[in-house]
């Protein structure tokens, strides 16, 4: 009994606090992530934003949520019951499920394992099932249209985060996250790859369905696209995993681009600070930029979509990924 | 090791029965959708192996890519399933011939390396055994040092494919009016803009 209780059980209980000590801060950020977008978007349209529920209006969130929970759940004629239901827990599930690899401090990570990053991009490239399901469960016009569209936009942008990814790798030589983060120590690799930093955001702009690149819902064409048919439980469960998603990759551009946990200067006044709040600082930077964009620009059309993934993207990034090989060769920068 | 055991188990009994609803699922979304499912399980068994690589290039070629564009066919047609699955019978003998077939070779590799042990050894050797080197490395040194000619030439075969693909799918339409950018990023305010002085009463 002692034995499984030290070599089973305690383990199991300890994972488990781990996962709610990542999920809670999470589920919260997540909140407030809604609720900073409409007031940095009100303060860039000259808006108050919410301002009435609590100080500053900053209960907002919880009030928009208890008031989806309790409306009622409608289930469209001639939908299919099963898959209707499974993708928004699909999509709330892939959201929450990547951060197992996320390092937040050195050593401060559920599961060290050798190939992160690749987890990191399986995870966000099973994304798209749960639109797709949706879409199609849904049995309607709009929904489907929504779907298709997003299936085609993932799978082009994957390709081209992939090579981006792959550039990044052979400045560090290992999958590791915690590697890659531990390879930026001199510098942020932003500055060398700023290039592959800018087409990272914009594919995963595109990854995560934001503006400009929010075909899949386009509320002026297609009403909400693949969610059109949802309400409820499951239309909260589709927007916190959208937003979950959106801080998963704010968290792997400062990962890959950012140098994750490390102060921007390795000096006393920087140093002091933890690093897992330059984490949390970078990713609210990178978030701000998101809010930012879609307060700016104007949709894109969706054959502009496809041109600039297979067109402009895939070419450039080739092209960088053999020119980042060739000058660590040439160099003799290749990491051991 | 229990706990190992366990895991294969669920993921091996799970793998063959998403396998068997993907042939005997009555709607062929289903049949992708359990298809993914399998692909998962293969990929945890990978992991269960200590292949981790294969098992996240599994996951992210095949269910993030593959299956994903099978689904996207799959949803648009429209195809009446009763009328399909009508004639699948006359397929039972050759398709079982072909399961034979293959079971045959199967037991033929597992029957050779418990009656010849050597056979496996001579089977593994070209492979350089490096302890402590992870997974993608060591794959990395097989493939890019020890049989680059070998997967440069199945890169090629891919390449031809790929043309060969395009080629055949590849039509001119006539009267299909494209958007060009260059030529609208060249235009000069000069060239499509004129302001006329319109004097009261007399129009352009």
């Amino acid at each position: 009994m002692a034995e499984f209780w030290s070599g089973f059980l305690l383990p199991l209980i300890i994972i488990v606090l781990k996962i709610l000590a990542i999920v809670v801060p999470l589920l919260v950020a997540v909140a407030f992530m809604t609720y900073a977008e409409r007031k940095i978007m009100g303060a860039m349209q000259l808006r108050q934003g919410p301002n009435i529920v609590g100080p500053f209006g900053l209960l907002q969130p919880f009030a928009d949520g208890l008031k989806l929970f309790a409306k009622e759940q409608i289930l469209p004629v001639g939908a299919n019951r099963f898959v209707f239901y499974l993708a928004p827990m699909l999509t709330f599930f892939l959201a929450l499920v990547a951060w197992a690899v996320i390092p937040f401090d050195y050593g401060m990570v559920l599961a060290d394992i050798n190939v992160g990053i690749l987890y990191l991009f399986a995870i966000s490239s099973l994304g798209v099932y749960g639109i797709v399901m949706a879409g199609w469960a849904s049995n309607s016009r709009y929904a489907f249209l929504g779907a298709l569209r997003s299936a085609a936009q993932m799978v082009s942008y994957e390709v081209s985060m992939g090579l981006v990814i792959i550039s990044v790798l052979l400045c560090v030589g290992s999958l590791n996250l915690t590697k890659i983060v531990e390879a930026q120590e001199t510098i942020w690799f932003a500055i060398p790859l700023l290039p592959m930093f800018v087409i990272f955001f914009i594919s995963a702009l595109a990854e995560t369905n934001r503006s400009p690149f929010d075909l899949p819902e386009g509320e002026s064409e297609l009403v909400a696209g693949f969610m059109v048919e949802y309400s409820s439980a499951p239309f909260a469960l589709f927007f916190l995993g959208e937003y979950a998603n959106m801080i998963l990759m704010s968290a792997m551009t400062s990962i890959l681009f950012l140098g994750g946990w490390l102060p921007p200067l390795p000096f006393a006044p920087f140093t002091w600070i933890p690093g897992p709040i330059w984490f949390a600082l970078k990713i609210a930077f990178c978030l701000f930029v998101y809010v930012w964009v879609r307060a700016t620009m104007p949709r894109y059309r969706y054959d502009q979509l496809m041109r600039l993934g297979w067109k402009v993207f895939l070419p450039f990034s080739l092209l960088w990924v053999v020119l980042t090989a060739g000058v660590l060769v040439t160099f003799g920068w290749l990491p051991k | 090791m229990i706990v190992q055991g366990i895991a294969f188990y669920v993921f091996a009994a799970l793998l063959v029965a998403s396998g068997v609803m993907v042939i005997s699922a009555r709607n062929p979304v289903h049949s992708v959708l359990y298809l993914v499912l399998a692909f998962f399980q293969a990929a945890g068994l990978c992991v269960l192996l200590g292949a981790e690589f294969i098992a996240m290039i599994l996951v992210i070629v095949y269910v993030g890519a593959v299956a994903v564009l099978f689904l996207f066919v799959v949803m648009m047609l429209d195809i009446n399933f009763r009328e399909l699955r009508a004639g699948a019978l006359q397929y039972l003998p050759i398709g079982g011939l072909i399961g034979l077939i293959l079971l045959a070779e199967l037991a033929a590799v597992l029957g050779g390396w418990i009656i010849a042990p050597a056979a496996e050894k001579a089977a593994s050797a070209p492979v350089a055994a490096m302890s402590g080197a992870t997974n993608t490395e060591q794959l990395g040194q097989l493939i890019y040092t020890h049989y680059v000619y070998l997967f440069q030439a199945s890169g090629l075969v891919l390449l031809i494919a790929m043309i060969g693909a395009i080629v055949l799918t590849l039509r001119q339409r006539e009267g299909v009016r494209k958007q060009n950018i260059g030529s609208q990023l060249a235009r000069r305010r000069e060239d499509v803009v004129a302001i006329r002085k319109v004097p009261t009463g007399e129009g352009v």
